[in-house]
């Protein structure tokens, strides 16, 4: 999941302060709806249908139809082959919401929401106030931070399951810089498992923070910190006061981006733990419990049934969001934005 | 350390910056370093340099056939995905910038809340589509659900920019006679084509990097892409951590050369996305 959030973010926040721009900021009702169609022709028309039919039916076909099968299928006990015939009503979400692996993978998911929060956010923030100094080599810098971002999850995965290892790289350094006492079981542990994925997950997006931030921070005109200075704010005062509240929207879209993928996290989990792992280290999500439970065991109606809670939860924290942290910034994404 | 004055050299952001490059480079290089030692030195010496320093990892890898088919397969799925997106989302996006009509706003609704979505959600019942339009096990099968999921991205990037474009240009263009489409396709095409190189990029490393799709799609080894081949590859040779550490090593290139080259682009067009 987390590899699409990367050009989603750009584009939300794009529109976000695109629209934010164009309409001053202040407007928040809903566009309204011009009378201004008079005369579209048929050519007009034929030009529309022609130039965005075929991305609406792509769009269509393979996002919103999967999207409403699911919550057919999600009321069948179904093996995936033929029609599926066995109505079983709600029986599959019953299941769900009494299974304690599930319950497990839900908390794991809060957990992940929460803690990507607490740890990308403050440090992202610091290194981007970091790097907004002035800085010999500022800009290699920010290709490197921004480098871990650009490698498949696969091989991120894959790497650090090498070096988290009981005989891996990690515990080799903490022993020969004196610190033995602390290595340990780092994936299998379940008090620390959920901690490494905690620590690979930073790794891996903090630099998508940091570049976010970096932007919005150069968004902040120079006068307002210089104005601070001269009335004698010092640096610290001055980051304080000016620049995180002015970073607010940026941080909010961020932070929205953070939750969704969260939620919605799979690839790591699964790469590193694999599918057996997960649970017993603490470290499964719902993804890997719908992956697990529905393609693996070949359960396609259960497997479906679980991708309509996710989507549910996702879609009810989404709208919540919006509601009421994003509003402020944009006109929302859901709502149209335009 | 409060400074009224950001400065021009203070060390101490020097050393921070220098820890920070090394806490984000280290994995990537004791992947690449590791591929060069044997899994005798890997054993003894988990995070140690190679000694000597061997290749016979790498020319392994390189000289197999199942490195350079999942190259082939990725590359086909990534370009066709990229293709498909910048086309049809460059379409779309001239549609909802610069005509009026009505439903576009829904239109507009409906790109704009596939980006609260990632495939995760629809996967499974996508697998069944797939599976019932025959293209499990074939690049399609990843192509056309990629191509969808990217549209969103691309749309939400290219409207604020086409609808930048000055009316004037237009107008000057239906005096010389020239028709929308016209207009679209000698003026429109050329002026965006540093936005279809971002969108383009964007497209090619998700597809690139992309896991759970093929996972579901691609069961297949004769088909399957690299991250899936690296996985595969990880599991048959578990035990050969040096030749798994070079063929991990190996996948990671194209997608970082691709990001070196087009650095500027892609991190450009995120901060300029932001600037709006």
């Amino acid at each position: 999941m987390s590899s699409d959030v990367r050009g989603e973010s750009a584009a939300l926040t794009g529109d976000a302060s695109g629209t934010s721009a164009r309409t001053g900021g202040g407007a928040q009702s809903p566009p309204p709806v011009r009378a201004r169609r008079r005369g579209i022709g048929w050519a007009q028309r034929l030009e529309i249908v022609a130039l965005s039919g075929p991305a609406i039916l792509m769009f269509v076909g393979f996002v919103i139809v999967p999207v409403l099968m699911a919550g057919y299928y999600g009321f069948y006990r179904w093996k995936g082959f033929g029609v599926p015939t066995n109505f079983v009503g709600l029986d599959n979400y019953v299941t769900i919401l009494k299974d304690s692996n599930f319950h497990e993978a839900l908390w794991h998911n809060g957990q992940i929401v929460v803690l990507s929060l607490l740890l990308q956010g403050p440090i992202a923030i610091g290194l981007a106030l970091l790097l907004n100094q002035r800085l010999r080599g500022q800009s290699v810098i920010r290709v490197l931070i921004f480098v871990p971002y650009v490698i498949a999850e696969v091989i991120v995965g894959t790497a650090w399951s090498l070096m988290l290892q009981t005989n891996g790289a990690v515990n080799d350094v903490l022993r020969s810089i004196g610190l033995g006492g602390l290595a340990e079981d780092w994936l299998a542990n379940p008090k620390l498992a959920i901690w490494s994925l905690m620590f690979v997950l930073t790794w891996k997006y903090v630099g998508f923070a940091v570049i976010l931030f970096l932007a919005g921070m150069q968004n902040i005109p120079e006068e307002l910190s210089e104005a601070a200075a001269v009335d004698g704010a010092s640096y610290w005062q001055t980051q304080r006061r000016i620049t995180l509240p002015l970073l607010g929207p940026t941080i909010r879209i961020w932070a929205f981006l953070s939750i969704i993928g969260a939620l919605q996290l799979f690839d790591l989990v699964y790469i590193i733990w694999g599918q057996y792992v997960a649970s017993t280290a603490g470290t499964s999500t719902m993804a890997t419990y719908m992956v697990v439970e529905g393609r693996n065991a070949a359960n396609y109606g259960y497997g479906n049934a679980v991708a309509v809670v996710l989507f549910v939860i996702s879609l009810f924290i989404a709208l919540v969001y919006q509601r009421f942290v994003l509003r402020r910034d944009t006109d929302g994404a859901l709502t149209g934005g335009q | 350390m409060a400074r009224k004055d950001s400065g021009y050299g203070n060390p101490v952001v020097y050393a921070a910056a220098l820890m920070l490059i090394g806490v984000m480079l280290g994995p990537v290089i004791y992947i690449i370093v590791g591929g060069f030692r044997t899994n005798s030195q890997i054993t003894t010496d988990p995070a140690g340099l190679p000694d000597p320093w061997v290749t016979g990892n790498y020319t392994d890898v390189l000289t197999g056939g199942t490195f350079w088919r999942q190259v082939g397969n990725s590359s086909i799925a990534a370009l066709a995905t990229t293709a498909g997106v910048v086309a049809l989302g460059v379409m779309a996006s001239y549609v909802l910038a610069r005509y009026r009509f009505r439903g576009r706003g829904a239109m507009y609704a409906l790109f704009a809340a596939g980006l609260m979505f990632p495939p995760t959600v629809a996967i499974t019942p996508l697998y069944i589509l797939i599976k019932n339009l025959g293209l499990v096990n074939t690049l399609p099968g990843v192509i056309l659900p990629q191509i969808a999921f990217g549209l969103p991205t691309t749309v939400i990037i290219l409207v604020p920019f086409l609808r930048a474009i000055p009316k004037e240009i237009e107008e000057a263009a239906a005096i010389d006679r020239c028709s929308r489409l016209g207009f679209f396709w000698r003026m429109v095409l050329p002026l965006s084509v540093p936005w279809l190189i971002t969108v383009g990029i964007l497209a090619f490393i998700n597809s690139w990097n992309s896991y759970l799709l093929p996972l579901f799609i691609l069961n297949d080894q004769e088909s399957f892409t690299l991250p899936l081949g690296v996985q595969a590859f990880s599991s048959q040779y578990s035990v050969d951590t040096a030749k798994v550490l070079a063929f991990t090593s190996l996948s990671m290139i194209p997608a970082l050369l691709f990001f070196s080259l087009f650095e500027r682009r892609i991190v450009g067009g995120l901060t300029g996305a932001v600037k709006g």
